[in-house]
C-alpha cells in the first residue's frame, strides 16, 4: 500500500459526473482536472451547485453505492490515488480504501453520526473495518484520537452519544473519526459552515495542526473563501461544474484572473473596508446544469462579456490557459486586458 | 435507564387505571344520564319486569357511581357474589363481571378465547414482520427496478384486498380444493400439527393484509433513512454496504415500524374479527360479535378491558424496546 508511484498523491483528470434526471442530464461536473502532492492543502471554492461537494464523492467513490437502475450517475475520467485508478477499479477495493487513505469531514456533523450510536463505537467501528484489532484497543485508539482533536474528558465522552456534544465538540469527533486510520488524503467538505464563528476558527486551526502532524493531502471544499484564505496552498475556483481558475493562494488573492474570482473577492466582507460600503455581490443566477450556455458557463453574469475575445468566438468555451507561474484561468478576454481591469477597476474597490 | 423503565411502568399502572376507569364509566355513567336503565343493557331489551329488578338488586344500581365501581374492582381481586330477585351467583376472582344473559362468568369465556386469538395474532405478526420488512427492504435498495414495482403492486393488492376475500379464496384453494391444510381449530395443547395446520391459512391471510402495509412503510422509511447524512458517513469509513444496511439503516428504520407494530399488536388482541370470523376461529373476536348480537353488556365490558390492557402492554414494551434501540428517549 505504500509503495511509491510516480506523478502526483492524488491526480484528478477531466473528471465528469452527470446524473440523469427527469428534466435531463444533470453536469454536476463537467471535466474537472487537478492534481494534490501529500502535505498540501486545496482548497476547492464555489458556489451552491458549483459542483464541489459532487467532485468530493466522486474522488471517494461514494455516488455509486447502493446506486441501481436508471438513478445511477454517470461517471467517467480518472481519479489516481498514489498511481492507483479509482474510478474503474472493483468497487470493494475502493471501499478499502475509503476511511484508510482517504476519509471525509462533512458539513453539519450531527447529522452525518448515527444518532443511535455512541461516537466511540462510531470511531472504534472505523477502525476496526481497517484494522483486525480486538474492540479493547480500538477503543484504546478512539480515546486516543478523541484526547488528540481537544476533547476535554475524552475517557469518559467516548461513551457518549453524538446528541450529548456540542456542534463544535461534534465535528471534533468527525475528525477524529475521519483521523482514527491516519489516512494520507483527507477531504473536508465544508467543515465549518454548520459551527458558529468563534468554533469556526478552532476547527481550522485543528485541521491545519493536524495536517502539519499527519503530513496529509488536504482538500479543504467551502464557499467561504476566509476559510480557503486560512489554511490553502493552492485554490481551485469552480463554476458550472468545471475549473474557471486555479493558482496557489497567493495568486489567486494577490492577482486572480477570472472575472467569477473578482466576484468572489467583492462579495467578501472585509474589515479593512468603510462600513458604508455595499459588498458586491455577483448578479444573476448560478447556471442551470442541465442547458450548460454555450461558450463561458460565466458569461450571462460576467460584466465583462461584451469586450472581444481573445482569439476564438465567444461561443465557444474558453480552456483553462497558464497566466504566468502556473495560475490557471478559463476566460475569453485577453491577458492584458484582465491585468487592466484587475489593477484598475477591481483591485482599488476590494 | 432504570429510572426510565420504573417510569414508564408506573405510568402503565396509572395508565390501566385510567382505561378501567373510563370503560367501566362509559357502561354505567353514560346509560345513567341517558336515561336508559343500565339493567336492560345486562339482560336485553325483552327481559321482564322482575328480572330487571333482580340484576338491578344484584348490581347494586341503586348505590353511588363509586360504590359501584369499587364493587368492581373488588371483584376482580377477591371474587363477588350477586345476591338479589331471591338468588345468588358467585363469580369468583379475577371476577370481571357476569353474564346475566348467558349465565356465566365473563373470565372464563376470556380465558377460553384468548389462546385462539394469541396464536392468530402472534403467529401472523412473525410471518407479517418476516415478509414485510424483507419485501420493504429489497424494493427500497432496489428503487425503481422491476423487483420494485412487482413487489409494491403485490403489496398494494395485500392493502386492498379484503380479508373475507383472501380468506374465502385461500380456504377454498388449500383446503377445500387442494386438501393441504384443516379448515378447523384445533387448540394447541391438543395437537400441535393439527393446530399449525388449521392456524396457517389465518395468519397467512392476516399476514398479507399486515405485511403489505409494512412493506410499504419499510420502504418508504428505508428509503428516506439512506438517504441521512450518516449513511455516506458510514460508506465513507469503509464500512461494507451489507453492514451498512443491516447495522445503520436498519436500527433507524426499526424505529417507526415498532411503533406501528405496538398499536397493531394491541388492537388485534381485541380479536381480529374478520379474520376470525372468516376461518371459524373460536377467539375474542367472534365472542365479541356475538356479545354485541346479544347486548351481552358485561361480555362487551370485559373484552374491552382486555383489548384496552393489550394496547397499553404492547406500547409498553414498544417505549422500552425504543430506548433500547434510541438512546435520546432514554431522557424524555
Amino acid at each position: 500500500m505504500t509503495e511509491v508511484e510516480e506523478g502526483p498523491y492524488l491526480d484528478v483528470r477531466d473528471l465528469r459526473v452527470h446524473f440523469p434526471t427527469e428534466d435531463g442530464l444533470v453536469k454536476s461536473v463537467d471535466g474537472l482536472s487537478f492534481t494534490l502532492e501529500k502535505g498540501r492543502t486545496l482548497g476547492i471554492v464555489g458556489e451552491s451547485g458549483s459542483g464541489k461537494s459532487v467532485t468530493s464523492l466522486g474522488i471517494m467513490g461514494l455516488h455509486t453505492v447502493g446506486r441501481y437502475g436508471r438513478s445511477r450517475p454517470r461517471i467517467s475520467g480518472e481519479v489516481r490515488l498514489n498511481g492507483r485508478e479509482l474510478l474503474g477499479a472493483d468497487p470493494d477495493e475502493v471501499r478499502r480504501l475509503r476511511g484508510r487513505e482517504m476519509a471525509m469531514i462533512f458539513q453539519d456533523p450531527l447529522s452525518a453520526l448515527h444518532p443511535y450510536f455512541t461516537v466511540g463505537h462510531q470511531i472504534v467501528e472505523a477502525y476496526r473495518v481497517h484494522h483486525d484489532v480486538s474492540k479493547k484497543a480500538a477503543r484504546k485508539r478512539a480515546v486516543e484520537l478523541l484526547d488528540r482533536v481537544g476533547i476535554p474528558q475524552p475517557e469518559q465522552r467516548v461513551d457518549g452519544y453524538p446528541h450529548e456534544f456540542s456542534g463544535g465538540m461534534r465535528q471534533r469527533v468527525m475528525i477524529a473519526m475521519a483521523l482514527v486510520n491516519n489516512p494520507e488524503l483527507l477531504i473536508a467538505d465544508e467543515p465549518t459552515t454548520a459551527l458558529d464563528v468563534t468554533v469556526q476558527a478552532q476547527i481550522l486551526d485543528l485541521i491545519r495542526d493536524l495536517q502539519k502532524e499527519f503530513g496529509s493531502a488536504v482538500v479543504i471544499i467551502t464557499h467561504d473563501l476566509g476559510v480557503v484564505a486560512e489554511l490553502s496552498d493552492d485554490i481551485l475556483v469552480m463554476y458550472g461544474g468545471r475549473c474557471v481558475e486555479y493558482g496557489t493562494a497567493e495568486q489567486v488573492f494577490r492577482r486572480p484572473q477570472h472575472p467569477y474570482t473578482w466576484g468572489l473577492l467583492g462579495s467578501m466582507p472585509r474589515i479593512d473596508r468603510d462600513r458604508g460600503e455595499r459588498l458586491v455581490p455577483v448578479a444573476g443566477q448560478p447556471p442551470s446544469l442541465i442547458d450548460v450556455p454555450p461558450g463561458c458557463a460565466f458569461s450571462p453574469r460576467c460584466p465583462y462579456a461584451d469586450l472581444p475575445a481573445d482569439g476564438v468566438t465567444r461561443t465557444e468555451r474558453p480552456e483553462l490557459r497558464d497566466v504566468g507561474g502556473g495560475q490557471l484561468s478559463a476566460c475569453h478576454l485577453p491577458r492584458e486586458e484582465r491585468q487592466r481591469i484587475w489593477t484598475e477597476e477591481i483591485a482599488p474597490k476590494l | 435507564m432504570l429510572t426510565y423503565l420504573v417510569r414508564r411502568l408506573f405510568a402503565v399502572v396509572v395508565m390501566l387505571i385510567v382505561v378501567m376507569l373510563a370503560v367501566f364509566g362509559i357502561f354505567f355513567l353514560i346509560p345513567k344520564w341517558t336515561g336508559v336503565d343500565p339493567a336492560t343493557m345486562f339482560v336485553g331489551k325483552q327481559a321482564d319486569a322482575a328480572a330487571l329488578e333482580g340484576v338491578r338488586e344484584k348490581l347494586k344500581l341503586g348505590d353511588p357511581i363509586l360504590v359501584q365501581l369499587f364493587d368492581f374492582f373488588k371483584g376482580i381481586f377477591v371474587g363477588r357474589d350477586y345476591t338479589g330477585g331471591g338468588d345468588t351467583v358467585h363469580c369468583s376472582a379475577p371476577c370481571f363481571g357476569y353474564s346475566f344473559k348467558n349465565e356465566q362468568a365473563v373470565w372464563p369465556v376470556l380465558v377460553d378465547r384468548l389462546p385462539v386469538t394469541l396464536s392468530l395474532a402472534l403467529g401472523a405478526m412473525v410471518v407479517w414482520l418476516v415478509i414485510g420488512l424483507t419485501a420493504g427492504v429489497i424494493s427500497a435498495l432496489r428503487r425503481g427496478t422491476v423487483l420494485d414495482r412487482v413487489t409494491m403492486g403485490v403489496a398494494l393488492s395485500g392493502v386492498s384486498l379484503p380479508i373475507y376475500f383472501t380468506g374465502l379464496l385461500s380456504l377454498a384453494v388449500f383446503s377445500y380444493g387442494l386438501g393441504w391444510v384443516s379448515d378447523q381449530y384445533t387448540p394447541l395443547h391438543e395437537s400441535f400439527p393439527a393446530w399449525f395446520s388449521g392456524m396457517i391459512l389465518p395468519w397467512l391471510t392476516l399476514a398479507f393484509l399486515y405485511g403489505a402495509m409494512y412493506a410499504r412503510i419499510t420502504r418508504a422509511t428505508m428509503l428516506e433513512v439512506m438517504g441521512e447524512d450518516y449513511i455516506r458517513t458510514a460508506r465513507a469509513k469503509g464500512v461494507r454496504e451489507s453492514v451498512v444496511i443491516r447495522k445503520h439503516a436498519m436500527r433507524s428504520t426499526m424505529t417507526p415500524i415498532l411503533t406501528l407494530l405496538g398499536v397493531d399488536l394491541g388492537a388485534l388482541m381485541g380479536g381480529a374479527i374478520l379474520t376470525e370470523t372468516t376461518f371459524s376461529l373460536p377467539g375474542l373476536g367472534q365472542a365479541v360479535l356475538t356479545a354485541i348480537n346479544q347486548r351481552d353488556l358485561p361480555l362487551i365490558l370485559g373484552v374491552t378491558l382486555i383489548t384496552a390492557s393489550a394496547v397499553v402492554i404492547a406500547n409498553l414494551v414498544v417505549d422500552l424496546l425504543y430506548g433500547v434501540i434510541d438512546p435520546r428517549v432514554r431522557l424524555a
